[in-house]
């Protein structure tokens, strides 16, 4: 019998994600890759996967998806409210944040994401999928990845590496991790120049808004226009994820894991990799200030993420079989009305 | 590699320049540079090295700042940037690819021509006795930015884009030109087709070109294209090499 996650309904926008598809970036091919490696590591630490293992990133609104394996493991990072329902029985409440074992013919139910535009489900051992150029990671415009380089569909099935789940407690984060609230960081550069001074001291000094042209490309900000002083326009260069680039029109645009390798329009300041996952979880009309940085206190804070997230994963607490889970009854009250919302989407 | 310029790009990227011009020389101290990274890679060196990223006049330095840092990565860059300096000619791949230039599947190239003051075929004669190089990929996987295109065939982007322009487009824009491996929009030239792929996942490599390769074109009839295009296993990478470096 074949071992996988049957989709029903796929959610909003849900794709396979891993860390990104590096080693191909001087031929063209976007990395892609997670927007919130933070909540991909979680979700993998949960189902006690290696860091980098794909998940499902889900955007805003979660699939519903059934199990075709004897039992899987499965987690999602982030705040989202599931329910899990056996074979033609009522959906009961399940924390998000923690492991759950499922069983042949259960649905899962993956709600809304709360607080952020984006949230991860790991399943434990992965998904039996061959990597295209080294990634299991979803580049959707030019449909490479599994699946066709598409996003699952209803009636996609996600073939499974194990068979049946270990037989091991199931984990629960302690806390959610904390992503911070400060100012974003930036390094100034690497066309700070093609600026007017007043330009740069606007970037520091406003407050931006993410405009609902938002997706994994990037993210267009609303705010005070950041004026160039002659062309917007350079010779194309290389690109990473969060550098912030000011077409003509001076209104910037935070690059994500989808964007070109190279682009043509003058960069200001490129985020550090430490305030990354934040942007890739911000929904529309997230306010958002920015604090320049050295290089090195940029490496410090990625070092510091990295020594938090260590430790959010160290002080992950095993839940035994029988144990109840107090989170899910807290949330009880609100999971119907959430269940029947999504099953609507399928309509 | 006394005029090389160093950007900051965040905290996991620098950006070596060599100048703001769009050229064969600023190009080949950019693959000098990216070919002598890589042999110190083979030999061990540059840990916490991501990977390289050569542009028209810059070579982005990705890393891994849990692995290495700015400080120690751009003092080994700037060290091999030295050691190459005298060589920066970079040993790339020479390709000839065949081009059916009809009508049909080279809209633009009478009206390019006529603008230059050449027949049709003095346009042909034109592109397919340059040499192009590979100046960088980007704008989409496999898409490569050759220069060299001859001056009377030199003009700016079209005023509006087309909305599809056809996988296997040969077009030009002022002094480059290119293959769309996929169709797409596209505001550039279109003066033929080829029917080799330059992008096909079933194939190695996938992707044809890489920056420092040159190219020349070969004029080719509708039934060699009609062809090629029915069974790809005709021109495959190997027959289409005409040399290494």
């Amino acid at each position: 019998m074949s071992q996988g996650l049957e989709i029903i309904h796929p959610g909003l926008y849900t794709s396979l994600q891993d860390l990104g598809r590096f080693g191909f970036q001087d031929l063209g091919v976007p990395t892609a890759g997670a927007l919130d490696f933070v909540g991909l590591r979680l979700a993998n630490a949960l189902v006690g996967n290696r860091p980098g293992e794909a998940c499902l990133e889900i955007s805003y609104m979660g699939p519903v998806i059934r199990v075709a394996a004897d039992t899987v493991r499965i987690a999602v990072a982030g705040d989202v409210r599931l329910a899990i329902a056996d074979s033609g029985g009522a959906p009961r409440a399940a924390a998000s944040n923690r492991s759950h074992r499922l069983k042949r013919g259960d649905t899962l139910t993956v709600g809304a994401v709360a607080g952020a535009s984006t949230a991860y489900l790991a399943v434990e051992g992965g998904f039996a999928l061959e990597p295209v150029m080294g990634s299991l990671s979803c580049y959707a415009r030019a449909g490479l990845g599994p699946l066709g380089g598409k996003p699952p569909v209803a009636g996609t099935v996600l073939p499974l590496r194990l068979v049946r789940c270990r037989d091991s407690d199931d984990l629960a984060l302690r806390a959610p991790m904390a992503y911070g609230d400060g100012p974003i960081r930036v390094v100034p550069g690497p066309q700070k120049e093609a600026f007017t001074d007043a330009a740069f001291a606007t970037l520091l000094e406003s407050e931006y808004r993410v405009t609902s042209q938002a997706d994994r490309m990037g993210l267009r900000l609303d705010g005070p226009p950041l004026r160039h002083r002659a062309s917007a326009d350079i010779p194309s260069d290389g690109l990473v994820s969060g550098c912030i680039q000011v077409p003509g029109d001076s209104a910037p645009i935070i690059l994500l894991a989808d964007h070109q390798t190279v682009g043509g329009y003058a960069k200001i300041a490129t985020v550090i990799s430490a305030d990354l996952p934040r942007l890739g979880r911000a929904v529309p009309g997230t306010a958002l200030r920015f604090a320049a940085v050295p290089v090195a206190e940029g490496e410090a804070a990625r070092r510091g993420l990295e020594r938090a997230i260590e430790r959010t994963i160290a002080e992950m607490t095993a839940i035994p079989p029988t144990g109840i889970d107090l989170q899910a009854l807290y949330g009880a009250e609100l999971i119907s009305g959430m269940v029947d919302a999504v099953s609507g989407l399928g309509r | 590699m006394d005029t090389l310029r160093i950007a900051d790009v965040g905290d996991t990227a620098f950006s070596v320049e060599f100048g703001d011009t769009i050229d064969p020389a600023t190009s080949a101290k950019v693959t000098g540079l990216r070919h002598a990274i890589q042999r110190a890679r083979r030999d061990g060196g540059l840990p916490g090295l991501v990977e390289t990223v050569p542009t028209f006049r810059s070579l982005l330095i990705q890393y891994d700042p849990l692995v290495t840092g700015r400080a120690a990565l751009e003092a080994d860059i700037r060290a091999i940037a030295r050691d190459c300096g005298g060589a920066p000619r970079a040993a790339g791949r020479s390709w000839l690819i065949p081009v059916c230039y009809d009508e049909d599947l080279g809209e633009d190239l009478a009206a390019l021509g006529k603008a230059g003051g050449l027949s049709r075929d003095e346009a042909v004669g034109l592109h397919t006795g340059a040499e192009f190089m590979v100046y960088m990929l980007g704008f989409m996987p496999g898409f490569a930015y050759m220069g060299g295109v001859p001056a009377p065939l030199r003009r700016p982007r079209r005023p509006s884009p087309r909305l599809k322009v056809p996988a296997g487009s040969v077009a030009v824009a002022e002094s480059l030109c290119a293959v769309y491996p996929w169709e797409s929009p596209g505001g550039w030239h279109l003066i033929g087709q080829t029917p080799v792929s330059f992008f096909d996942l079933s194939r190695e490599p996938p992707i044809l070109l890489e920056a420092g390769d040159r190219v020349r074109f070969r004029a080719i009839g509708r039934a060699e294209f009609d062809a090629a295009r029915r069974d790809p296993g005709l021109m495959t990478p190997h027959t289409l090499l005409a040399g290494e470096g």
